[in-house]
């Protein structure tokens, strides 16, 4: 991970950042394993550079663009708390830039309502795209709906603690959607597409009972098999400390995101 | 058959406390490591999950000590007490480290958890099998309870059955490692309606009256 500077950003959780060390080594990244371990112990071989992200569907501008090149967008540091769908979470200072930002560059069309996502796929750089048990058809798919693709806190990130992404985290490029579980902050994309249908996501079509297309952080809603009420904030409070905390809201970005899903019954768009 | 060395007699109880001592060693080990910061990421989780899957081997190993004399003539009875001893000591020890260290004793959580969450309601009716069966595992209660003893602990099979099903729902994705134990649960189990049959056949077949000593036949754990 090379050095990165970016500017400071208004988008600054006031609360103790994860160590760096639980946000590199504590990850779920199935492409390189199921265990919680193997994203840092099993990514040496993955090479991020050099990289294209392509973007096509419905937009005026289709093309691709090179990693220095998203690297050259004027990048911010964002603290964000992030929320993972098996109720654990942490403060990690992201640093990015809005997806808003790239999406102007390619000009989306009137008829695009969603934007899809796509990792890389190769087995021979990720043990878990290969061999006998494959966790997950590849490759990993997300989606947004154009409104929260656009919503300012919605970001690409590119590194975090001050350095470009570790592969664990989803180098060189992935999303972040502070309000949403970790599994929408799809990792490592290669594609972005603008659709005017739902888009196919990895989660939901695995188990369309666990994990909605909205997957909006919601204390209220359970996860069928654990409560969504509480989290446990990774690397505080150790062994014998409480570091459960209750889950806010929209991961606590209600004020900033709630008027999206204006009258939409979130139990249901769950 | 055997053609390991046998015990000698008088190490017999020692290696039964031997046994419990090696048995203790791995949650010893993780609750040192978790209470000394040394567990990385979610270390109660950790610890919680270590706990589960040791109890999960216990359950195997006691099953495995019936098919292993059978097929190998290998007669290690006297560790199944201890081992299934164990696996309810883990089990205990999972159950426990969820409600203190995970839940922090919230009480209304834990109860919405096992009523309704099924891996959870599987587990916790797992973990209150095991209580008779861990109570009654002493030469008194066997003198006692008789034939009705060996009815009692043909629980054990449920018991490792809910086991196995509780880790396979419990995780996002059912990997190797829980089709492994489902399927050594499987095997173990599947094992029991046909060692009868096999038995007689061996018997036969080789001419031999009863290879094995008749009480501890009829005790099939």
């Amino acid at each position: 991970a090379a050095a990165l500077k970016a500017a400071a950003s208004p988008y600054r959780v006031d609360e103790a950042l994860t160590p760096e060390e639980d946000v590199t080594s504590y990850n779920n990244f199935y492409e390189f394993g199921t265990g919680k371990a193997d994203p840092a112990a099993r990514s040496g071989a993955f090479k991020p550079t050099p990289w294209t992200v392509k973007i096509d569907g419905l937009v005026a501008k289709p093309g691709e663009f090179g990693i220095e090149e998203l690297l050259g967008f004027p990048l911010e540091e964002r603290v964000y708390r992030m929320r993972c769908v098996e109720a654990w979470s942490m403060v990690i200072p992201w640093l990015g830039f809005p997806l808003a930002t790239l999406l102007d560059k390619v000009e989306p069309l009137g008829s695009a309502k969603y934007v899809a996502f796509e990792t890389v796929v190769r087995p021979e750089e990720m043990p878990g795209q290969s061999g006998l048990f494959q966790p997950l058809p590849w490759p990993y798919r997300e989606g947004l709906r154009l409104d929260e693709a656009r919503h300012p806190l919605t970001i690409l990130a590119v590194g975090l603690y001050g350095k470009t992404l570790a592969n664990q985290n989803g180098a060189p490029v992935r999303l972040v959607v502070p309000w949403k579980y970790g599994f929408k902050g799809i990792k490592s994309i290669v594609r972005i597409s603008l659709t005017e249908t739902v888009p196919p996501c990895t989660w939901n079509l695995a188990a369309p009972s666990e994990y909605g297309f909205y997957a909006n952080v919601n204390p209220a809603v359970d996860h069928p098999r654990w409560s969504q009420a509480t989290e446990n904030r990774i690397g505080e409070g150790g062994f014998f400390g409480s570091n459960r905390r209750d889950t806010l809201p929209f991961n606590g970005y209600a004020d900033e995101v709630a008027s999206l899903y204006a009258g939409m019954d979130l139990a249901a768009n769950f | 058959m055997a053609v390991l060395p046998t015990l000698p007699k008088r190490l017999h109880g020692p290696s039964v406390w031997a046994l419990y001592a090696v048995g203790f060693m791995p949650a010893a080990l993780a609750f040192y490591l978790g209470a000394t910061g040394q567990l990385p990421g979610n270390a109660v989780k950790e610890f919680e999950h270590l706990l589960g899957l040791w109890a999960l081997r216990f359950l195997v190993a006691t099953l495995a000590i019936t098919p292993i004399r059978d097929l190998f003539g290998l007669n290690w009875l006297r560790y199944r007490r201890a081992l299934g001893l164990l696996a309810f000591y883990y089990v205990l020890m999972h159950f426990l480290s969820y409600m203190l260290l995970d839940q922090m004793l919230r009480f209304p959580a834990i109860v919405a958890d096992i009523a309704r969450r099924p891996f959870i309601t599987i587990g916790m009716t797992a973990l209150v099998l095991l209580i008779p069966l861990a109570l009654t595992s002493n030469n008194w209660s066997i003198r006692k309870l008789g034939q009705r003893w060996n009815k009692l602990h043909r629980l054990v099979y449920l018991i490792a059955a809910a086991g196995a099903l509780h880790f396979a729902m419990s995780v996002k994705i059912v990997g190797p490692e829980q089709m492994l134990y489902i399927a050594l649960v499987a095997l173990l189990l599947a094992w029991r309606p046909i060692r009868m049959p096999y038995l007689r056949w061996r018997r036969q077949r080789s001419g031999i009256a009863r290879p094995h000593h008749p009480t501890t036949e009829k005790a099939a754990g």
